[in-house]
């Protein structure tokens, strides 16, 4: 199987660009997994579910810049080399 | 230096090892590291002493240099003397840059293996039923090192075990005619995106599920290329005795891996009472059974999927 490294980039970009366009108003609310819907008290067990929230948040905040640098790259190298 | 060495330079022998036998007018090109320090003609000294200082990071420029006449003159005096405190601020440099990306100390505690550990972690990879006690020994809130505590991780078998395993693959692609160097370069990268995959599903299923364990990135490398050995056992057996022979040795290696799988992580996953096995009740321990049993059982997959398209 021609499994690379490579492919694991790009999919790992791919993977990325899909959480950073999920939209907070218009879709998270909207399934209940906004940000202001989901910590609950200090609890000890932060469940799946907001563990989750968490993740999807820190990645959006986290990766917004980078990522529109990591595409250009990438767009431009696809561009040229195909 | 060896007074033959002009006169025998037709031989053969000399050939072999021409850094040490050749007279200084050599190509540097073609010299080792450390010849490039020694052999430094009174002619190309003063040009030489201080260009080969950052390049030749970590040598020590004041090793033996046999020619006393080069010693004395002062002005390649004073140019080796430079380039050897380039050379150390070179040195410098690199190791305070490297220590921030790839942490090296941190790495030596995984290489400090000795033959007698290797050869008992081998047998406990194909053989983990009998063994009793699987605690990491501490001592002082650190880990022992591997040498001293057969239950470490290291990395050094699953290290070689990965190279093994692309030579092997080499070899068995090129007893069926199917050998090209490219294709041992694809296996490699094969197996190393499958191995990062793991890793970072793994990591983000302890993420999700919480579980508070003291297992690193680098431990939990070390265990997933733990699988490599009976990778490589079962091909080199399906080398040799065909498809029954190679069905065979990765059977039992696969379910020894599981059993080793399970055996450790069990005692670095789960709470400690679950450990001990009593078999508590509860939403969270039950979960990382679960995920202890997700990673044990991905192994032998992984295992066969790799290893298949070899043995024809």
């Amino acid at each position: 199987m021609a499994f690379t490294l490579y492919s694991l980039l790009q999919a790992a970009l791919l993977c990325v660009n899909a959480i950073a366009v999920l939209h907070e108003e218009r879709f998270l609310k909207n399934i209940g997994w906004g940000t202001d819907q989901g910590i609950g008290g200090f609890g000890e067990e932060p469940g799946i579910k907001s563990q989750l929230m968490n993740l999807i948040r820190s990645v959006r905040t986290v990766m917004r810049v980078p990522l529109i640098i990591v595409n250009s790259i990438a767009i431009v190298l696809l561009l040229l080399f195909g | 230096m060896h007074p033959g060495g002009l006169v025998a330079a037709g031989t053969p022998r000399q050939r072999k090892w021409p850094s040490k036998r050749r007279t200084p007018v050599s190509q540097p090109g073609m010299a080792d590291p450390h010849q490039l320090f020694d052999d430094t003609s009174s002619t190309q000294s003063q040009g030489y002493g201080a260009q080969r200082g950052p390049s030749g990071l970590g040598y020590p420029a004041a090793s033996a240099s046999p020619q006393a006449a080069f010693l004395a003159d002062p002005v390649s005096n004073m140019a080796m003397a430079y380039g050897s405190s380039l050379a150390a601020q070179g040195k410098e440099l690199v190791d305070k840059n490297i220590d921030r990306f790839i942490p090296v100390t941190k790495l030596k505690y995984y290489f400090a293996v000795d033959t007698m550990y290797v050869g008992k972690k081998l047998g406990l990879l194909f053989f983990p039923y009998l063994h009793q006690d699987w605690e990491v020994q501490y001592q002082q809130d650190t880990p022992v090192a591997p040498r001293f505590d057969i239950n470490a991780p290291d990395l050094y078998i699953p290290a070689m075990a990965f190279i093994t395993y692309i030579l092997v693959a080499g070899l068995a692609l090129g007893t069926q005619d199917r050998f090209s160097p490219d294709l041992l370069g694809l296996q490699a990268s094969s197996a190393l995106a499958w191995l990062t995959l793991e890793v970072l599903a793994i990591l983000l299923s302890l993420y999700l599920v919480t579980v508070n364990t003291d297992l690193t990135t680098i431990d939990l490398v070390a265990f997933l290329g733990y699988k490599y050995v009976g990778m490589i056992g079962g091909v080199l057996m399906g080398l040799l005795f065909g498809k029954i022979g190679y069905y065979l040795v990765l059977g039992w290696c696969c379910v020894s891996i599981f059993v080793f799988m399970i055996r450790t992580l069990r005692l670095k996953i789960l709470a400690d009472a679950a450990a001990e096995g009593i078999p508590v009740r509860g939403a969270r321990n039950q979960l990382r059974m679960y995920l202890t049993m997700a990673v044990a059982a991905a192994q032998p997959l992984l295992m066969y999927w790799l290893t298949f398209h070899l043995v024809r």
